[in-house]
This record gives structure tokens, C-alpha cells and sequence, in this order.
């Protein structure tokens, strides 16, 4: 059965001759990155009630999160030129532009993941291999809910708070980081589990300068399967 | 007349709602100032005036714990005052010629501060202010809570402020050393402060400021006092 399912990868590759992802292709000939573009929320804006009202995830979703995949393709865009121009400080004055909007873009992708509806599941508790890891590093699921809480409510200006995984290290911690840095400025070797947003335009309209309360609600719709998943893939 | 009492919220309406201000005074800056005095009480910084505390708290950069709330508080302060009902247009007199001096032209300063608040990147403030060395007024912006009051030395302002906020701890002595930097206008561009109003539309909120609430009044008097220091150097105080 393994060797069948190979051997028809082989011959599909074969057929397509590299043709099947022509626009990849292309620009990974030419030395620079595909452009993204804004994921769709698996829920309707609304589904996320009360915990995250309706118009918050609108707004989030298509003015947040778009911006920051328009204005980190534009970076992209303006990268290319500077890279085959060879101007050095060009490509360089871009980083901060490529980090925080290109971090806009993959945090918020993970963060839409990481909720889901309560009837469609949000909120239960993780089980398995990810619920007995919290329970080892963290003493219990409730004491991981508090000390990402308490991280979140301290962060001053605007941020995400993590749980994450070392993968070389096998181990979960919380962190914090500043504005749209992703995860992976913390250490190479961590990976998202699940990530809140706690930049002011996550809950502001909605529970005003009440921070706790924001990061109290959302632990109801928040998806622990897919934290799961991520977990036991990596740990493979 | 000061816009932090009560009954005058929606003085700065449409521009920013009385809501907006209810929570951003009532909340966001009492909180700092809350937070502060309970910090202050037992503190080894105590005793400090409010502008040292806030250069000494900053500590070159590694920021002790008192640090946030001491300068948000100032920040804010700062902040109320560079706006008024009615503001905006453009200034007149010594002011308008120093901008046209350091700028080119009114625009092009009106123009600059916008750029400076479309590329500040997460939560700050947008600050003008009059360089002491190269006697030369600038835009800049700073995150969180960074103000140009941690980057030099520290003019006092003997606010009244203090006072209504029972920031019991705060020693009302003038000092006198200069600003590198003598900031002249604040922005708070914490998403808090335009969300409720403009939603993720910063750069409208920017121009509103600029163009309806900014207080040219708050600004000839802040603009006298750096010039003075700046052309007349540190004024000797005497003791009382």
C-alpha cells in the first residue's frame, strides 16, 4: 500500500513536470517570495459571541489582518526591486515593515485557528498528550490559564501572549512578544500552540480598557484540538 | 477652563467622544496614576519630582517597574494639555515662524507629524519637539511609553495637575535642568485612544488632531518656555 501511494506521487510529480505550482515556481527562480493572501475565518464573524463580538472579528479580520497581508505583500513587492537593484540599505531599511506586517500576517493566521465556536467545540479542555504536558510544566490546565492571563494583562502596549512548544527541548512555557513579533523571535526552535492577541484592537469595542476580562472570556471559545494537533504533530 | 473636569467630556467633540475621554481620563490615566502611588509607597524612589522619577525609573533603558506608570501619567497629562476645544488651523506669530524656519511651511510640518504617525508600528506617541544643541524643532515618535523626557535631562513643569491627582509623593520643587529634547506636543496614538471613535482608521484620527484639536495656545506658551531655555540657557533658581 506505502510503496503503491509512492510510486503515484512519483509519476503525478513526473506528469506536471513542476508545472503544478507555476507562480511558486517562477519566484522561487527568481530569488524572492510569493506574495500571501488574507485566510478565510472558518466561522462567520458572529460566531464567536458573546466571548468576541461580531464587529470585533469583522474589523479584525478584514481590516487588521488585510492590512497587514496588503501591506506586507507591497514590502515584498518593494524587497524584490531592492534585492535586484543590489541596494543594500534598501533591503535593509525594509525589515521592520517585513517583521511587523509579515508578523501581522502569520500571527493572525494561527490566532484564527486557535478559536473556534462553542457549539462547535470551542472551549473543552485539552485531552491527551497536549492536557498531560500542561499538567507536567504547568501543575494544572487552570494554573496555564492564569499565568497566560496574568502575562497578557501585564503586557504593556500592544502584543500576543503564547503557549509554546520547544520542539528540540520537548517542553511548553509561556511567553510574551512586543507588537507582531511571531513566536520564533523568542527561540528557533518554539512553535505556536495557541496565541492571544492583546493588542487593544482585539477587545477594545467590546470590554473597553478591561483587559482581564477580555482574556478571561476567550478561553470559552478557544481550540484546544487544534493546539493538540500541533502538539503531537511536532512531537512525532 | 481644563478639559479634565467632569462636565466638560465633550468639549473636544466630533473629534474625540466624550466616551473616548471618559475612559481614556477616567480610566486609562487614572489607572497609570493609581497604579503609580501604589507602586510610590514603597518605592525607594519616592520623594523624587515627577520628571526625575520618570528619567530615573527609565534607568538608560532597562526600565525599573515604576517606569511605565510614571511616564503614562505624564505622557497623558502632557497630552490633554496639547489639545482644546476649537483647536487646529494653523498658528500664528513666533510659533508659525519658527515652524516655517525649521520646516519650509506650515504643510510641511502638518504633513510630516502625519507620516511620523502612519509609521510609528504598534502602541506610542507622536511628539514636536525643539532640539536644544541644534536649536531646531522635529517630529518624532517613541513606543509605549517611551517620552523624550527618559533621553536627557529633565525641565520641571510645576503643574497643578499633581495636585488634583493626590500624587502625594511627588516633590512640588522646581528643577532646572534642560531638555535635550523640550517636547512641544503629544499624540497618544495607543489604539485606545482613537478605537472607540475611529476604529482602525488611525490616519483620520491623526488629521483630526492636527487639524481641529491640537491647542496652538498650549503650544506658543510650551514653545516660549524651550526658546528660552534654548537661546537664554538654565535659568538659576533661587531657594525660597
Amino acid at each position: 500500500m506505502a510503496l503503491r501511494t509512492l510510486a503515484s506521487k512519483k509519476t503525478l510529480s513526473l506528469a506536471l513536470g513542476g508545472g503544478a505550482r507555476p507562480l511558486a515556481a517562477a519566484a522561487a527562480a527568481r530569488g524572492v517570495a510569493t506574495t500571501v493572501s488574507l485566510p478565510d475565518l472558518p466561522y462567520d464573524f458572529g460566531a464567536l459571541e458573546p466571548a468576541i463580538s461580531g464587529e470585533i472579528m469583522r474589523l479584525h479580520h478584514q481590516k487588521h489582518h488585510a492590512t497587514y497581508v496588503a501591506n506586507y505583500n507591497k514590502a515584498l513587492e518593494q524587497l524584490d526591486a531592492a534585492v535586484s537593484k543590489g541596494d543594500a540599505s534598501a533591503v535593509v531599511q525594509l525589515q521592520g515593515a517585513i517583521k511587523f506586517n509579515g508578523g501581522g500576517h502569520v500571527n493572525h493566521s494561527i490566532f484564527w485557528k486557535n478559536l473556534k465556536p462553542i457549539s462547535e467545540g470551542g472551549g473543552e479542555p485539552p485531552h491527551g498528550k497536549l492536557g498531560w504536558a500542561i499538567d507536567e510544566h504547568f501543575g494544572s490546565f487552570e494554573a496555564l490559564v492564569k499565568k497566560m492571563n496574568a502575562e497578557g494583562a501585564a503586557l504593556q502596549g500592544s502584543g500576543w501572549v503564547w503557549l509554546a512548544l520547544d520542539k528540540e527541548a520537548k517542553k511548553l512555557s509561556v511567553e510574551t512578544t512586543p507588537n507582531q513579533d511571531p513566536l520564533v523571535t523568542k527561540g528557533a526552535s518554539l512553535v505556536p500552540l495557541l496565541g492571544i492577541d492583546v493588542w487593544e484592537h482585539a477587545y477594545y469595542l467590546q470590554y473597553k480598557n478591561v483587559k482581564p476580562d477580555y482574556l478571561n472570556n476567550i478561553w470559552k471559545v478557544m481550540n484546544w484540538k487544534y493546539a493538540g494537533e500541533v502538539y503531537e504533530n511536532v512531537l512525532a | 477652563m481644563s478639559i479634565l473636569r467632569c462636565d466638560v467630556q465633550d468639549a473636544l467633540e466630533p473629534y474625540m467622544s466624550r466616551r473616548t475621554v471618559e475612559l481614556h481620563w477616567g480610566k486609562h490615566h487614572q489607572d497609570y496614576v493609581d497604579g503609580l502611588n501604589k507602586q510610590l509607597a514603597t518605592s525607594p524612589l519616592y520623594g523624587h519630582t515627577l520628571e526625575e522619577l520618570i528619567k530615573e525609573a527609565y534607568n538608560n533603558g532597562n526600565p525599573l517597574p515604576e517606569y511605565n506608570n510614571a511616564a503614562q501619567v505624564w505622557n497623558h497629562h502632557f497630552f490633554w494639555e496639547s489639545m482644546q476645544p476649537e483647536g487646529g488651523g494653523s498658528p500664528e506669530g513666533g510659533v508659525l515662524q519658527q515652524i516655517e524656519k525649521d520646516f519650509g511651511s506650515f504643510t510641511n510640518f502638518r504633513e510630516e507629524f502625519i507620516r511620523s504617525a502612519s509609521q510609528l508600528l504598534g502602541s506610542g506617541w507622536v511628539w514636536l519637539v525643539l532640539k536644544r544643541t541644534e536649536k531646531k524643532l522635529a517630529v518624532l515618535h517613541t513606543r509605549n511609553a517611551i517620552s523624550p523626557l527618559a533621553f536627557g535631562d529633565i525641565v520641571c513643569l510645576l503643574d497643578p495637575f499633581l495636585k488634583m491627582f493626590n500624587i502625594f509623593s511627588i516633590n512640588f520643587a522646581m528643577t532646572s535642568h534642560v531638555l535635550f529634547l523640550q517636547p512641544i506636543i503629544s499624540l497618544d496614538l495607543w489604539e485606545h485612544a482613537y478605537y472607540l471613535d475611529y476604529k482602525d482608521d488611525r490616519r483620520s484620527y491623526v488629521t483630526n488632531f492636527i487639524d481641529h484639536l491640537v491647542s496652538w495656545h498650549t503650544v506658543t506658551l510650551r514653545m516660549m518656555r524651550a526658546e528660552s531655555f534654548v537661546n537664554l540657557g538654565e535659568p538659576t533658581i533661587p531657594v525660597a
